[in-house]
């Protein structure tokens, strides 16, 4: 039987893979973009997991945000790589260790 | 029902109208060449809507089901955002005209982060308050990269980007996991769940990771990697955007979600405020002192200062918010004035933000340099200045609550701050024969620097009324 904790822990673990590929990817920033698509996607997991269970009998609330989650991070990922297409006409790179004209 | 719920929402939807209309017409017209109209009309929408908003009478109006709350404390908020928002337009709209980079998308991305912003002060639960927060932070990443064509402000929009993006991620799995422990993503609900002891571990888990996604949007160390590279690399009127109504609108999120969602469980976070308030104060004041570049001195600046504003938070009481609403209001004026002056600053047109630029300033600009040394005593909390008042309010809210070591704290790190600011000072008017920077600008600059200046000295006799709005403010969100 598959209960609540287990898709606790696959969202969970989803996310902490998000965290790790924002801060040790030294290398492309395509995939700091990938890592945090995959954060969102932990938390719609999570969130999914609750409305149809805990909370449970019929509360559709956690699907509804579900939704929203799904729509920003569309918009999100859209700005991102817009503004990834501005930074490499400028440097002509996208290596996260280029991206150091300030220093920080 | 719908219409009670769509009047309470009104100057939202105006403003958001407002900015779709402008977007198709500027493209349809003339483009770029209505960018100038087009500042002073969103920033004159805003002056009204602030007027109005302002005027509406004290009840608190909920609407959409306890969505979207409209009480004193939104009021109050909102009418800070949007003024600086406008003063701020303003201000930077001679600079980015003379360098070619007012761009009509400018203003309408001002005007959509505004709405962003005065949904997450009237938040009223999770959904609500993610959707303003992305609203707002989706128009600052692209405002960020503004200058698209310079290597440093795309790197900026890039960085805050990532690091936005990261603390949104924290605060939506916080904010999944509040859901699934409390039932509910009304705040309404989450209170009578979150009630101190009966805190359940996951709901404390949810919490916190709500709190680091937000300290990540007021700056607050140990989340504030992202400040001084995106205020560096922003170009100058969008650094002093974000230094003024961002962080009000931040503050007063903080707030709401912190009374309306936990004010049962005020001993469990407590305790997390005060250390990202002490964290705060003492980063923003050491790290300071050996930049040269004043737009990251800035950057360090806020983050010291959402340390103070941070106190009142932590105290947890009607006191505390309403000396936190009125740090922010002084913290913006001040800010106003301090980024006027640094848009003046320039040599053979190009912009400087040197501060080794600035010697013996006071001989060549004496004026203005007295303006600036009342801001920045003023910033530093030097007593005559309304700044000072600023931290007594917060430091006697703090006392009440009997938070003595945050207090203490925060005395011996604003010490400290004081160093840098004054060093500014010492170079004006004692430095060595070198500084070369001319000041050069519309008279809206001059008469911002001024007005602010003046402001912290007449402060001290008359407040306009703030600090009495800002504790019926504080009232109607603590209960």
């Amino acid at each position: 039987m598959i209960g609540l904790e287990h898709y606790l822990t696959v969202a969970a673990t989803m996310f902490v893979i998000g965290i790790f590929g924002l801060f040790l990817n030294r290398k492309n920033v395509i995939i700091l973009l990938m890592s945090i698509e995959l954060m969102l996607l932990a938390v719609n997991i999570n969130l999914v997991a609750f409305s149809s269970s805990v909370v449970g009998h019929g509360d559709l609330v956690g699907q509804v945000f579900t939704l929203f989650v799904l729509t920003v991070a569309a918009a999100e990922a859209a700005i991102g790589l817009a503004i990834l297409v501005c930074f490499f006409r400028n440097r002509g790179t996208i290596a996260v260790e280029d991206i150091n004209v300030m220093k920080g | 029902m719908i219409q009670a719920d769509l009047s309470v929402i009104l100057p939202e939807i105006v403003l958001a109208l407002y900015a779709m209309g402008a977007l198709l017409g500027a493209v349809y017209t003339g483009k770029d060449k209505l960018a100038g109209p087009l500042v002073w009309s969103t920033a004159g929408l805003m002056v009204v809507l602030a007027i109005f908003i302002a005027s509406q009478p004290g009840d608190t109006r909920i609407a959409f089901n306890g969505m979207f709350v409209d009480d004193g404390f939104a009021r109050f908020a909102k009418a800070a955002i949007l003024v600086s928002a406008a003063v701020v337009l303003v201000i930077g709209q001679d600079y980015m005209a003379r360098r070619d980079m007012l761009r009509f998308e400018y203003p309408i991305l001002i005007a959509l982060c505004a709405v962003g912003m005065m949904t997450m002060v009237s938040a009223g639960d999770l959904m609500a308050l993610y959707m303003g927060l992305e609203l707002q932070s989706l128009a600052l990443y692209v405002v960020a990269s503004l200058r698209r064509d310079s290597a440093k402000s795309t790197e900026a929009g890039l960085k805050y980007f990532v690091l936005g993006a990261l603390s949104s991620g924290l605060l939506l799995y916080g904010a999944s996991l509040v859901y699934g422990f409390a039932g509910s993503t009304k705040f309404a609900d989450i209170i009578t769940v979150a009630e101190h002891g009966h805190v359940t571990v996951g709901l404390l888990f949810g919490l916190v990771f709500l709190i680091s996604g937000m300290a990540f949007k007021v700056s607050a160390a140990p989340f504030h990697m992202w400040t001084p590279d995106v205020y560096e690399g922003s170009p100058t009127p969008v650094t002093a955007f974000f230094a003024t109504a961002p962080k009000v609108a931040a503050m007063g999120l903080f707030a709401r979600v912190l009374f309306d969602a936990f004010g049962a469980a005020i001993s469990d976070w407590q305790q997390v405020i005060a250390v990202l308030s002490v964290l705060s104060m003492f980063l923003g004041a050491v790290a300071a002192i050996g930049q040269r570049n004043i737009k990251r001195l800035m950057a360090y600046s806020s983050i010291a200062h959402m340390g103070y504003a941070l106190i009142g938070l932590a105290a947890g009481t009607e006191q505390g918010i309403a000396a936190m609403l009125t740090y922010m209001v002084i913290y913006v004026t001040m800010n106003v004035g301090t980024f006027a002056f640094i848009l003046m600053l320039e040599k053979d047109g190009k912009p400087v933000t040197d501060i080794y630029a600035l010697n013996q300033f006071a001989s060549r600009a004496p004026g203005k340099a007295l303006a600036v040394l009342i801001l920045l005593f003023s910033l530093a909390g030097v007593p005559p200045m309304l700044g000072f008042f600023a931290k007594f309010g917060v430091w006697q809210a703090g006392i009440e609550a009997e938070l003595m070591t945050l207090v203490i704290a925060s005395a011996v790190a604003s010490v400290i701050g004081a160093f840098y600011y004054l060093r500014i000072v010492f170079f004006m008017y004692f430095g060595e024969e070198t500084g070369d920077v001319e000041t050069n600008g519309s008279p809206i600059l001059s008469v911002a620097l001024t007005v602010s200046a003046a402001l912290m000295l007449v402060g001290l006799v008359y407040q306009f009324g703030i600090d009495s709005a800002a504790a019926s403010a504080a009232a109607t969100l603590v209960k």
